[in-house]
């Protein structure tokens, strides 16, 4: 049997759980930096990515420019197109380009994580399953944390809002632990922000965005160029 | 911000958001060969997620101790390889008892 939309619903679950609480983050770190609640809901429906959105959250707070704007949400979101490739591989044929269009826009670390590690070709309905709960969790955790965000005692609104950054942490530190390669990477790229935070001349004339791009591409190019990747077994 | 603003910086993110996930995934037939082209893309999530983390992190909260908090926490739940959800509220609670000790202390 072919997967389906049920069989892909069941298997967002955890998923979207997950997604309800960092996105509750999201939402107080949006307010904070003074969008409204529609706003930061909108944003989460729309985009459906973390990083990209806390960036793109920055760079609106700071009333940064389209163009940056752009550059950064490339640069940021640049590991989808990665994943969407290796997606392709996994598609059944008889996907049409409109469900292609459609299903690549569900396409986050842990959307594509649970689809590409299937046996059998993904599809359209598959796709819209796995997404349903992911999708609410985002959006609804957003709205919660805008608003409640509000309600809360400042202090613990406060702490709340260093939950994404946590999230991070946790995707960046075990994989370092097993690939020197990405370890050296995210340390330097650690040094480039640093760097950019606290030497006044950077800091007075780079904004955040570009100096998220400037450091990310700088390190993940060196390691590129300088620390060649071990051979993937089997799976290819 | 005005309305309008953000609007026009939303549909930016939105349209470039969306291309990047649409483009390869409605084009692309093929595998990625070059090896160091292939590497780039495998090093970029982490080198984007590290400079985005620190030293942003240690002002999430508004102050450092607490932050300081948090970041030790994530950093040994982590290590530790638990989920990412049990690290986002570990990294939360830190911060908060923090906050609470230092509001207590004044």
């Amino acid at each position: 049997m072919p997967l389906d939309y049920k069989k892909g619903f069941s298997q967002g679950l955890a998923i979207g759980l997950g997604y309800l609480s960092v996105s509750f983050s999201f939402g107080i770190l949006a307010v904070s930096c003074g969008l409204t609640w529609w706003q930061a809901v909108l944003i989460s429906l729309t985009n459906l990515t973390s990083a990209g959105q806390v960036a793109g959250v920055g760079i609106m707070a700071a009333g940064g420019f389209p163009l940056e704007m752009a550059a950064t949400t490339l640069i940021i979101n640049l590991r989808y197109s990665l994943m969407s490739i290796s997606l392709t591989q996994k598609a059944e044929d008889s996907m049409t380009t409109a469900d292609r269009a459609v299903s690549s826009f569900f396409v986050t670390d842990e959307i594509f994580g649970v689809a590409s590690g299937q046996d059998k070709p993904i599809n359209r309905k598959y796709m819209l399953g796995l997404a349903t709960l992911p999708v609410i969790g985002w959006t609804l955790g957003t709205l919660l944390g805008a608003l409640c965000g509000n309600l809360l005692p400042e202090i613990l609104a406060e702490s709340l809002a260093i939950g994404i950054y946590g999230m991070f942490v946790a995707i960046v530190l075990p994989v370092s632990k097993k690939d020197k390669g990405v370890a050296i990477v995210s340390i330097f790229a650690v040094i480039l922000s640093v760097t950019f935070w606290y030497v006044p001349f950077l800091k007075e004339n780079v904004t955040s965005g570009f100096a998220i791009i400037i450091c990310s591409v700088i390190s993940a190019l060196t390691g590129a160029l300088f620390i060649p990747r071990k051979e993937k077994r089997a799976d290819g | 911000m005005d309305n309008g603003y953000f609007f026009l910086l939303l549909a930016v993110m939105v349209v470039t958001t969306y291309l990047i996930r649409a483009i390869p995934f409605v084009f692309f037939r093929k595998k990625i060969t070059n090896e160091k082209v292939k590497a780039f893309f495998d090093y970029i999530p982490y080198a984007v997620l590290s400079s985005m983390t620190f030293p942003a992190m240690l002002y999430a909260t508004g102050s450092i101790l607490p932050s300081a908090a948090g970041l030790a926490a994530a950093l040994i739940l982590s290590w530790r390889e638990k989920s990412l959800l049990v690290v986002a509220i570990g990294t939360c609670a830190a911060a908060f008892a923090v906050n609470l000790l230092l509001l207590m202390t004044v």
